[in-house]
């Protein structure tokens, strides 16, 4: 426990990923089996119990501390589980301990014991323990562990402890569980690679790259397939002895958002596709997929509202078949006849697009640019192309519409972290308004971007921020109003979280205005146009 | 009217001696005023007259807080002062930073004690505090919450040595408040056994050498500005020290792979720490903690207790359920920031 509570302190303090990697994997080597296993599940988030409850921790707070002065400190630290790290009064007769507990034998324990023994073990450790030590156990135990550090940098780590391609861990992650014996007896070079064919389970998909004009010369009728890139999710679906899966494109488990989608799903196969939500043979808008995203337990009502559809891309996997290696025009046949066995209203193919020439696909192209972002551009794909994990070199291209363009000024800016930590480099700009609340015009922030510009435009805005402060609000800073920036988007939603109403996908400083005068830049209008409401 | 209450006040927002004409560490100038340490909270320029320990003064004029009008009367610690209208005026250390007093002031066998800022944990640059039983008793209560428990101080110099030993192509850029955290950093570093030249940023040079020509040693330590520009990586591995701002800003990117890390009070809270962008949080700090704040009102003895700045809601309402009276003074011009 010493050590992994050393370790959480450590990610946490540090900014640059490299350095957490390094530190990561120095404890992973040094640490013995199963502390190791059970600190990675702890810092890639996938623990699958609570030690105790969070309620717990709260009510043997209040039974030993004043509530007044509790409430005023918990105020002032902003957060419940450092609050009582920090302040938790010794027991009276409080036991001691000879040494605190190994990581396993904390969980161990907790798993065996009663609803009064989690009490009583959870005061023993207190007890014994320093305010760090204290904050380790408690994020650990209710899972609120935010250490600032991304599952795929944890796999990363594991790629490099083992000298393999990250895509040989993404591929083997989602088929193991805490503690991971089997893994670390791989890295250690004491067994095979775990064995994961017989678990249904998330495998990373392939990706495309940006197409670039030399990329033309290669594309024919003949070698290359065209469809449409579809602004939906891109989602797995997977069946297996009876039981079947939809994972996102990062590999989160999101059956349960989806259980219509699911319930449709009794094959013994893996579908590669784009979840839209889809009434009477017509496809949702992506504000009509928002219902559906992020509701754990959506209402049959809402499932009958927006029912969730999969328009395939590709198959995986059939009985237990592995056809990643076949070229896309044999797979493409699969699921051809695969999908005119499923159910029409849940699952449809994608459609090849008829093309010759570049200026085909241009004139595709344009076509999406009509969707009002519901078709975000074109897939152009090699026929040849066997199925890998990533983003192999010209194997698949896209070719999106040409990215939204509105003039915004900057509002607020932020300092970076690790290399532009001295700089403020991440901007938050807005379009002008009614201000929701009073009416009158305003600036409304619309989005937060923090790359477009170069190392020298860095210099250049960092100084002007620096020559323009307004107010400062804790790491914000507020600036004078006169900075406009061009800044591309890939689409907007409605957002009922923005006070402007209205969130970017992907936004990103196209260019620097230095010349334009901050009331010349764009209304709240125009995004309401975009969006089409 | 309870203790104290006849002849001390709160004038204008200032804390006032009513039969002395004089006010206690005033933030705006005034004719006539005690000075309790030197940070600028406390310290202002501008005042006519100043009653302060000969190292306070010292500081003062280092800071250019007092001119060659400024009428100056150094005090040593316990040395009484007839401040006129029978009020005595005398200095008790305060264990905050050199020179740092509590102000005890005795007119009519009552007897008020302004701490100013101080705290109760070994400091090898100052005197230890002292307890004076007193009537009433003022003091700050800058960390007073039940969270703030300070470790001691060389479990987190041994954290400093630590990352210093594991990380040795870091530069460990430490920011510290320039009076008197500064040169408690540097002299606890020594006593651990930190034998390298310290790196100092200019603005903590005057105030160093002034603790020296009080008979300090801090051993060498020179100016990060003599050191060219070119020489990025002359620093790796060493300690450099600066005022916190210039951790993370354009100062710091002279050194090769910097290690941001902050020594305060506050680093005690995580999201404070991360919020100035500290890499290592130090908890160092030079006021009392939660715990010590309630055993120093409780061993002066003082029946009334008057809070001046700070968490005030908090400790005012933990004495009163220890039935000592308490009460908040309302002052202005304390700010929290300085000096820790």
């Amino acid at each position: 426990m010493k050590d992994f509570s050393r370790l959480l302190d450590d990610l946490y303090f540090t900014n640059s990923n490299l350095a957490k990697e390094t530190i990561l994997s120095n404890y992973l080597r040094e640490t013995p089996d199963p502390d190791r296993g059970w600190a990675l599940a702890a810092i890639a988030g996938t623990l699958s119990f609570d030690l105790f409850k969070r309620s717990l921790t709260k009510k043997l707070m209040m039974e030993r501390m004043d509530p007044y002065l509790f409430d005023l400190s918990r105020h002032y630290v902003g957060e419940l589980s450092e609050t009582v790290a920090l302040a938790w009064p010794q027991s009276k007769d409080a036991v001691r301990l000879n040494r605190l507990p190994d990581l396993h034998e904390v969980i161990q324990e907790f798993q065996q014991r009663s609803k009064t023994g989690i009490r009583e073990y959870l005061i023993i450790l207190l007890d014994n323990m320093t305010p760090a030590e204290r904050w380790a156990l408690l994020k650990l135990g209710t899972r609120g562990l935010r250490i600032g550090m991304s599952a795929r940098t944890v796999k990363r780590t594991l790629a490099n402890m083992k000298d393999v391609d990250i895509a040989v861990i993404e591929e083997l992650w989602h088929g193991l569980e805490p503690p991971y014996l089997d893994l670390f007896e791989w890295i250690d070079g004491k067994a095979e690679m775990p064995d994961i064919s017989q678990v249904l389970t998330y495998s990373p998909v392939m990706l495309a790259h940006p197409i670039e004009d030399k990329d033309f010369a290669r594309i024919t009728a003949d070698t290359h397939q065209a469809e449409w890139k579809w602004d939906g999710i891109r989602v797995q679906v997977a069946g297996l002895n009876g039981e079947a899966k939809i994972f996102s494109r990062t590999g989160d488990d999101i059956s349960h958002s989806f259980s219509d989608l699911k319930d449709a799903v009794d094959f013994e196969a893996i579908l590669d596709g784009e979840l839209l939500v889809r009434t009477n043979d017509k496809i949702g808008s992506f504000n009509d997929l928002q219902q559906r995203l992020g509701r754990k337990k959506p209402t049959k009502k809402l499932m009958d509202e927006y029912p969730a559809h999969v328009i395939a891309y590709d198959i995986l996997s059939l009985n237990g078949e592995n056809l990643r290696k076949f070229p896309l025009s044999e797979r493409r046949k699969i699921l051809k006849f695969f999908i005119e066995k499923q159910d029409s209203t849940r699952f449809s193919l994608s459609k090849l697009l008829d093309f010759e020439t570049q200026e085909d696909l241009a004139k595709l192209r344009e076509a999406a640019a009509g969707t009002k972002g519901l078709i975000e551009g074109v897939m152009i794909k090699q026929k040849s192309s066997p199925y890998i994990s990533g983003r192999p070199k010209h194997r698949w291209y896209k070719w999106k519409r040409e990215p939204f363009l509105l003039d915004a000024v900057l509002m607020y800016a932020q300092r970076g972290t690790g290399k532009r930590s001295s700089y403020y480099s991440d901007y938050t700009f807005g379009l002008w308004g009614p201000d929701p609340k009073t009416s009158e015009d305003s600036l409304l922030p619309i989005g937060k971007a923090y790359f477009g510009f170069t190392d020298e435009e860095l210099k250049d805005l960092d100084k002007w921020v620096r020559n323009h402060k307004l107010a400062r609000f804790g790491p914000v800073q507020e600036v004078e109003k006169e900075l406009v920036f061009e800044v591309a988007f890939d689409s907007a939603q409605i957002s009922k979280r923005h006070k402007s109403g209205f969130a970017l996908r992907f936004p990103r400083i196209s260019r620097i205005r230095w010349d334009k005068p901050a009331h010349e830049a764009d209304r709240i209008d125009a995004l309401a146009r975009i969006v089409g409401t | 009217m309870s203790a104290g209450e006849t002849w001390m006040a709160v004038r204008d927002g200032l804390l006032y001696c009513i039969p002395a004409n004089c006010y206690i560490d005033p933030h705006e100038p005034v004719g006539r005023a005690i000075i309790t340490h030197g940070h600028a909270d406390h310290a202002r320029s501008g005042h006519g007259e100043v009653f302060a320990t000969s190292e306070t003064i010292a500081i003062m004029r280092t800071r250019y807080y007092t001119n060659d009008n400024t009428q100056e009367t150094a005090l040593n610690y316990g040395e009484r002062f007839d401040l006129g209208n029978g009020v005595t005026l005398w200095f008790a250390s305060a264990g905050h930073i050199l020179g740092s007093a509590q102000a005890v002031l005795e007119f009519q066998g009552e007897r008020v004690v302004a701490a100013g800022d101080f705290k109760r944990h070994p400091d090898p640059t100052c005197a230890p505090f002292e307890v004076v039983p007193c009537d009433v008793f003022i003091t700050e209560a800058t960390f007073a919450l039940p969270v703030f428990q300070h470790p001691p101080l060389e479990r987190e110099v041994d954290k400093l040595m630590r990352s210093m030993a594991t990380l040795p192509d870091r530069t460990h850029i430490v920011g510290v408040y320039a009076l008197g955290k500064c040169q408690r950093v540097m002299k606890t570093l020594r006593l651990a056994g930190y034998k390298p030249p310290f790196y100092i940023h200019g603005a903590l040079k005057r105030l160093t050498e002034l603790y020296e020509s009080y008979g300090q040693d801090f051993g060498e330590w020179e100016l990060v500005s003599d050191i060219p520009r070119s020489k990025k990586d002359y620093f790796t591995g060493k300690v450099v020290l600066c005022p916190p701002a210039q951790i993370n800003d354009r100062w710091s990117r002279r050194f090769a792979n910097p290690l941001p890390t902050v020594a305060s009070g506050w680093m005690q809270i995580r999201a404070r720490a991360r919020q100035k962008r500290a890499e290592m949080a130090l908890v160092v700090s030079d006021h009392a903690d939660w715990g010590d704040l309630l055993r120093t009102c409780e061993e002066t003895k003082a029946k009334n207790i008057w809070i001046t700045h700070g968490r005030v809601e908090a400790l005012e309402y933990a004495l009163k359920q220890r039935g000592i009276n308490a009460k908040s003074l309302d002052l202005i011009g304390m700010e929290e920031e300085v000096g820790e």
